[in-house]
Formats: C-alpha cells, structure tokens, sequence
C-alpha cells in the first residue's frame, strides 16, 4: 500500500559526515558488489569495460567545492544514497504498491515483483535516489541492506549496511534514529545533523554531520609561510654552495 | 526532463478523446445514421485508448500495467489509469444504448462528460503534483491539460457533427486555452529552479559555510538521472519550438475556423484545425518536459 504510514516503530538510517569523509568511493563498490548479488534483480550495467559505461547505482559520491567570503576554498565530499523520509513522496506517487515504506523499521524499499518501470517515483523524489535498472526495468534503490542487516547468517559485526561496515573514515554510521541513546541520535545531537532540501518537505531519517570549521591560515598570520626565506646555508653545504660557485 | 515521445502523444491523444467524449456526453448534436454514431463514438474513445496504449511504451514492465489500478488511494498516476478505464466503460454503454435506440441518456452522458474531465485532470496532477520540478507545481497545470483537451475535443467534433456556428465557438475555446498556456508559461519562467528554495546550498546543507559549486561529478559518465532529469538537449530548439507551436496550435487553427465562420464552408473543413492543433500541441508538450527543470539537477552541476 502506497500510503504511508503514520509513524514507524523504528526509524532506521544513516548518519553521514562530511568532516571525515575522504570521498574515496569504498562505499559506492561496496554498495554495489553486495546489492548486485543480494535483494533483488542484480544491479546492473550496461556497457561497463566499452566506451560509455552506464549503469545503476545506489550510492554515489559527488564532490563540491564550497566557497566562503574570506577564506580559501574548501572541498567537501558528499556521499548521497536513498534517505528514507518519513513523508516518502515517491511511496505515495507510485501507481502499483511496489514502493512502501515498512511500518516496523521504516525502510523504503521497492518490491521489484510488482513494480511497472514507469519512473514517477524517480521523479518525485528531490535527492536522485532512486536508478532505473537498466536491464531489469524495474526501479532500484538503497534497502539500508535490508538482506543484511537481519540477517543472522552472516558474523554479528557485518549486519550493518554495506556502506557503512566498509567505509576507512567513519564517516557513515547505522542506527536506529527512534532511540534517543543510539549512536545516530547522539552523533546527530552533538554534531548538529541535518536535513537535506528541507524545503521539500519530506522528512528525511537520514542525517548530514556539518564539516568542522577551518583554521583560516590568513587569520593565524601564517600568510609568511607561502613564500620560503632561503638563508645562506652553512656547514657541508655551505663549503658544496661555494665549491661549486667558483667551478661555475 | 527528458520528452518521452510515448508520453507526448498519450497526453496530446488522450486530451483530445476525452475532451470528443466529455462533449459527446453533454450532447453534442450529432446528426446521421447508427453506423456514423459508430464510428463518432469509436473515434472518441479510440483516441484515449490509443493514447494510453501508447502510455505503456516507456514502461519497463508494461505487462505489468494492470496493477497501474490499484493504488488510486494515494497516486495521481493510478487515479488516472482508473477514471479512463471506468469512463470508457460507461462511455461504451452510452454509445451503445445511443446506436441501438437512437436515444442519448442525458444521465449517463454527465456522468462520462464528468469522468472525462477527472481523467484528464488526473493526468495533469501527475506533473502537477512534484514539487521537485518547480514549473509543473502550479494550478495552472490542470488548467491547461483541461483547456487544451476541450479545445481539440471541440474542434473534432465540431468537424463530425451538427452544430451550426460551432466553427466560431471552437476559435473562442482555443484562444482561451491559449491564453491560460500563456500565463503559465509567464509564470514558468518567474518558477524556475534557480529561484525556488532550492539551490546547491540547501541540497548539500553547505550554504553556512559559503557558495556551493560542484566540482566532481560521481561518475564521468551519464545515468539514468541525468539522461531521465538533467535532460538538456531537448532545450536546444526552444525558441523555434515555441513558435511552430502558436503557428500550428493557435494561428492556423484560428484562421481555419474564422473561415469557416465568415465563409460558411462546410463545418468538417474544421477537422483541418483539428490536425494542425495536435501538430502544434505536440510541440508544446515537448516544451513542457524538455524546459522543466528537476531539483536533482542541483547535485550533478546543472539547472
């Protein structure tokens, strides 16, 4: 049913940090080697050793240059998967109930079995989280690694999303955003986690964790350190500096 | 957004058989026999029904497309698939009762005059729903689908049937729907990305620290969002488009219709007017796709 439901008993989610995150792309592979031999169709590509590669992806990394008044630029890595709103518009626009949101967790999945391709739900949502698959036809997204997550066959310490259990940095934590003493609520709470496009309304569960802020070189009067002093060395290579003077 | 070729012509199609329906309905004089009420009817209903054939050729799976029905509670898209099967059913009846007895139900013909008109809304609500594209998100979305499908409705059955004057009154409902398209295409330009709450700041949560700028892309290579929503291609051609869409859509139309007006020519020389107009509303629904511009194109660098 493409209704959503009113609340969920948990809201499970990520907390993603821009200040740590290194933007080294483990999370996209990581992402894409479990989701192409877990849930669902494999998660396809069309193309991929020929000379334009395509395919579908549930998580990507882009990368932004962000420019403040007086300071130097700053790069910040932007890690952007499915965020799992609470008021998910691209569950109430589906036609057929293949997209819904799950009423004890609070994933948003799509049950690829009923679903018609017709994309509407890659069109209501802001963030690009959803990718046709271009072989299986039917819509993909990020399942918070439902198959994982639950799952009692793999080692305890891998029942967390893919992404997550790979990433060197520790930029992306798992956890259950209902339960104000779980790991995402307090990063959240310390770190001043936000929404993206809040604009639009739909209550995204996952959370964003702000970049720390700069030291200003400018500021620190280190500006001096950009143009070396050379002194006159003494020494071995004072006597090699002045040997080889009067050669020259 | 990228212009489905499948899409244009089911709503341009779709607007234009329900539009023949809705008018057909409400009692549109219809002189002649059975057989020519046959194919009257058949041609208002095979204009939907194509265009929502047609509809089914961009999707994935369209062997799935039954189960399009079942969520009308809470999608626009499903609604419509709903109204246009439930009025088609009752239209069918109508023509039936009409082919055999001679008699229109004047009943009957409101409540498939008023389907028509809600499947058609439905169709426009689908755009006009998503906030993420901010030219769609207006009321005059519907307005236009419903303006623009009565007007080529009009025009189709004014060529067909028996209304005297109905050449001029076709002029009239087509300058009308002309002028909503034009303010909402006044209002699309003030309801660009750029100037919507949205912008690279607020889709990264970045703005606090300074000016957002992509620098990398994720991939060097295009995917399905940026093919599907940060289309620009189809952008190239705009300015032409827009004007072989008032010559085709409004002018010869128009001059058409006033001629058989001041001429008295024969009312199916209209049917001109009617082919001309879908020409031209072809191309302003290739406009209204090819120009929207989708919020996700804020991450991948573009407007």
């Amino acid at each position: 049913m493409t209704c959503l439901p009113t609340s969920t008993e948990k809201r499970l989610g990520l907390v993603i940090d821009l200040d740590t995150c290194v933007g080294c792309h483990a999370c996209v592979v990581n992402c894409k080697e479990w989701n192409t031999g877990g849930y669902g169709a494999p998660l396809a590509d069309i193309d991929a050793y020929g000379e334009e590669p395509s395919g579908a992806w549930l998580n990507r990394v882009h990368t932004f240059e962000v420019t403040p008044v007086a300071a130097p630029a700053q790069i910040v890595h932007f890690p952007k998967s499915c965020l799992h709103c609470d008021d998910a518009p691209c569950v109430t626009v589906c036609p057929t109930g293949a997209s819904y949101k799950r009423s004890e967790d609070g994933i948003v999945l799509v049950d690829e079995d009923m679903c018609i391709g017709c994309g509407l739900c890659a069109w209501a949502c802001p963030y690009g989280a959803r990718e046709m698959d271009p072989v299986a036809k039917v819509m993909k997204k990020c399942t918070l690694c439902v198959d994982r997550i639950y799952n009692e066959e793999i080692p305890e310490i891998d029942r967390i999303p893919a992404c997550v259990r790979t990433c060197p940095s520790s930029a992306r934590h798992f956890g259950d955003f209902n339960d104000p003493e779980s790991n995402v609520s307090i990063l959240t709470m310390a770190r001043g986690g936000y929404d993206l496009m809040p604009e639009m309304a739909t209550r995204p569960v996952n959370k964003y964790l702000p970049p720390r802020p700069k030291t200003n070189p400018a500021a620190q009067g280190c500006a001096s350190h950009s143009t070396p002093t050379v002194s006159a060395p003494g020494g071995f290579l004072g006597w090699l500096d002045a040997a080889l003077e009067r050669l020259g | 957004m990228h212009p489905a070729i499948s899409v244009i012509f089911f709503t341009v199609t779709s607007g234009a058989g329900f539009g023949l329906i809705a008018l057909t309905g409400l009692g549109f004089p219809f002189g002649g026999g059975a057989l020519s009420v046959f194919l009257f009817c058949l041609l208002g209903g095979g204009l939907a029904v194509a265009g929502l054939i047609a509809s089914t050729f961009h999707l994935g799976h369209p062997e799935r497309a039954w189960r399009a029905f079942s969520q009308w509670r809470s999608s626009w898209l499903s609604r419509e698939g709903v109204a246009a099967v439930a009025t088609l059913s009752l239209f069918a009846i109508y023509a039936l009762i009409w082919m055999m007895t001679g008699d229109r139900l004047l009943w009957l013909g409101l409540i498939v005059a008023a389907g028509a008109a809600y499947t058609v809304f439905a169709t426009s609500m689908i755009y006009a729903q998503l906030k993420t594209v901010p030219q769609w998100r207006s009321r005059w979305t519907p307005a236009v689908y419903l303006a623009f499908s009565l007007a080529s409705g009009w025009l189709l059955a004014a060529g067909f049937g028996d209304l005297p004057g109905a050449g001029i009154w076709g002029a009239v409902l087509l300058a009308l729907a002309w002028g909503i398209k034009l303010m909402w295409w006044r209002r699309a330009a003030d309801a660009r990305l750029a100037g919507s709450a949205s912008s690279p700041e607020s889709a990264t949560g970045l703005g606090f620290i300074g000016k957002v700028r992509l620098l990398e892309r994720p991939h060097t290579g295009a995917n399905y969002l940026t093919r599907e929503m940060v289309h620009q291609i189809g952008r190239k051609h705009a300015g032409i488009l827009r004007r072989l869409a008032v010559l085709f859509g409004a002018i010869v139309p128009l001059m058409v219709s006033a001629t058989v007006w001041l001429t008295a020519a024969p009312e199916w020389v209209l049917l001109a007017a009617a082919l001309s107009l879908f020409a031209g509303l072809f191309a302003e629904r290739w406009l209204f796709f090819a120009e929207a511009e989708h919020s996700v194109s804020l991450y991948y660098g573009n407007r």
